[in-house]
């Protein structure tokens, strides 16, 4: 829902938080709690550590709205951006604390970045599965969480078995492009251009 | 991970040597396994008719996400002995249904919202902040709008049936949980038109009483209403929050047909409406769902409180209660019920019971009440009948029949 936020929307909501508007700041919670949330808990895996994030992120927002650039892609992607580097900064800083000698700071290092590779992989995949068209949405629920074969979720959906395996396969298609990019600090597509 | 990936690739139709594993399970844990992958008494050897290139290919989605016959499984898995190219497809779409992950995003706390909200408004304050008495209806719409969220298309049609009392009878009504959105948000409309903003019954002629709102508004409906009726009451209800959270509006009365409310306490009154459709809705589909914070509770049984003297006379009038023994001057304290409220949200209060113009006193306390807070506001919401509901009681029997029955009466569709 309210995936696709209209510029307008945007444009608003960076107005009214200029000013201040404590209403907006709900808004904006209301909107995008559940994506930051559950992005910084797929990269963390730990809850307190996603709230915390979650706080971050609102806080920064609120603080900082003239910082979002309607030019530069929707807000929710610069709200998924902000995440994104909130929780890297948080694995960095856990890994920071726990780096002992300087031998092993090389290997805690590779480790970390192989962390923050999967990581940004989970993240960059619960985003792209939120915002694909929902009939390839539908198709991967009913097959995955629902277990579901393609049969039967075709006859769910309405549509032929045909289209269910091209659905099936067309969103597969899409979510294996969150493992194509390498380096860490890349945006996730959709993201936009990192600031 | 996927070292090497990219050889197969390279050296087209070849046959390939490697041999991928069969896909993951679609989710965690299986139940039982799908039929007859294994443990099937018959060879799985004679494909009926042979599988074309393209349609294999077009298998690899669902082969990959285990979601395709035995028979495609084991044609799939053949035909990327000797394809590259699906092979390599295979690949990555197997990868990629380890990306997806079934946890999603439930369960994010409903508490996290005020802390979160806080801690913002900690950092920078508000220069138009929300005021405290619509803080509690902020904080109810956001609780019920999260698990509106994470409820499936059917669920909206899970049958509910609204409780409350008429005269001295529990009467109910079926709807379904859409059907309840809609009642909130035609009902919510009443402040809408109070402060100006559009009537979500639209233009024009709308009844003023919530029943009648709303039996209007499951009237109009050509089909029974779905999720999407969603969408336009949260809108409403930020509407409204932004709205009341600029100057000027505190003044504004709130007419209900019948009676009117002032502004913030009609908020109030429609934050407890919140809740309580909410719990309705929730128990529809078997999720969790919490009172209020305390503060907000704490409001919502003041509210009761203090609309109850009035709602004493009126039922004495209609010859419903018992009449009045001490008429004193208005302003003056008078007979009083002592409700006291354990629990989240408690606190004190004196009812006054022979008229709405005395002043409830702790001095001329005639009858105690203690219960607790949500069972309170259970019994205000003509969930369990004044018989039934759970309270020590002490003194004079009639004023507390009396009280508890008028407790109960101000509940309605």
């Amino acid at each position: 829902m309210a995936k696709d936020a209209p510029p307008r929307w945007d444009r608003r909501m960076q107005q009214r938080l200029a000013r201040g508007e404590a209403a907006a700041l709900g808004e904006l919670y209301d909107r995008f709690a559940a994506l930051v949330h559950s992005q910084a808990h797929r990269m963390l895996d730990d809850e307190d550590a996603a709230d915390q994030v979650t706080r971050e992120v609102f806080g920064y927002v609120w603080e900082n709205p003239e910082a979002y650039d309607p030019k530069h892609g929707p807000m929710r992607s610069w709200v998924a951006r902000l995440t994104h580097r909130q929780a890297v900064r948080r694995l960095r800083g856990a890994h920071g604390e726990a780096e002992g000698a300087e031998a092993k700071a090389e290997a805690w290092s590779e480790e970390l970045e192989h962390r923050v590779l999967k990581a940004t992989a989970a993240a960059r995949a619960d985003y792209i599965v939120a915002s694909m068209p929902a009939p390839l949405r539908a198709a991967l629920e009913l097959a995955y969480v629902q277990r579901r074969d393609y049969r039967q979720a075709a006859s769910d959906l309405g549509v032929t078995g045909d289209e269910a395996r091209r659905r099936l396969r067309l969103g597969l298609q899409l979510l294996s492009t969150a493992n194509t990019r390498p380096s860490a600090d890349s945006a996730p597509p959709g993201y936009g251009p990192t600031p | 991970m996927n070292q090497g990936q990219g050889d197969g690739a390279r050296d087209g139709e070849h046959p390939v040597e490697r041999r991928i594993p069969g896909p993951r399970a679609a989710a965690d844990d299986w139940d039982c396994l799908p039929p007859a992958a294994f443990g099937s008494s018959e060879p799985p050897e004679p494909p009926g008719p042979p599988f074309s290139h393209r349609v294999l290919k077009s298998l690899l989605g669902a082969w990959a996400l285990a979601a395709c016959s035995a028979e495609e499984t084991a044609a799939v898995e053949e035909h990327l002995t000797s394809c590259a190219p699906c092979a390599d497809e295979a690949l990555r779409l197997r990868d990629a249904v380890g990306l997806l992950h079934t946890d999603g995003t439930l369960d994010l706390d409903p508490m996290l919202r005020s802390r979160v909200l806080e801690g913002c408004l900690g950092r920078r304050p508000a220069r138009i902040p929300v005021p405290s008495w619509a803080a509690p209806y902020d904080a109810e719409t956001a609780r019920l709008d999260a698990l509106l969220r994470d409820i499936g298309d059917s669920e909206w049609h899970a049958p509910v049936r609204l409780k409350w009392f008429e005269g001295e009878r529990q009467v109910n009504r079926r709807t379904t949980v859409a059907g309840v959105i809609g009642h909130l948000m035609a009902v919510d409309g009443l402040v809408s038109t109070a402060l100006g903003l559009d009537d979500p019954l639209g233009e024009g002629g709308r009844p003023v009483s919530p029943t009648e709102r709303t039996e209007s508004f499951w009237a109009s409906a050509r089909r029974p209403p779905t999720r999407a009726v969603r969408a336009p009451w949260r809108d409403q209800s930020h509407t409204l929050v932004r709205t009341v959270s600029f100057a000027g509006v505190q003044d504004i009365s709130v007419p209900y047909g019948g009676f009117a409310l002032p502004l913030h306490d009609s908020l109030l009154e429609r934050a407890f409406e919140c809740w309580v459709h909410g719990g309705d809705i929730a128990d529809a589909v078997d999720y969790p769902y919490e009172p209020p914070a305390s503060a907000h509770l704490h409001d919502m049984i003041d509210l009761a409180a203090r609309l109850l003297p009035a709602t004493l006379a009126g039922r004495r009038r209609a010859g419903l209660a018992g009449p009045a023994r001490h008429l004193v001057t208005a302003g003056s304290p008078g007979r009083s019920l002592h409700l006291e409220v354990e629990g989240r949200g408690g606190g004190d209060w004196y009812i006054a019971l022979d008229s709405p113009a005395a002043l409830g006193s702790p001095a001329h306390t005639v009858a105690q009440v203690a219960l607790d807070g949500v069972e309170f506001c259970r019994l205000v919401a003509g969930h369990v009948s004044p018989v039934e509901a759970a309270a020590g009681q002490e003194g004079d029997r009639e004023a507390i029949r009396d009280v508890l029955c008028a407790a109960a009466s101000l509940s309605r569709l």
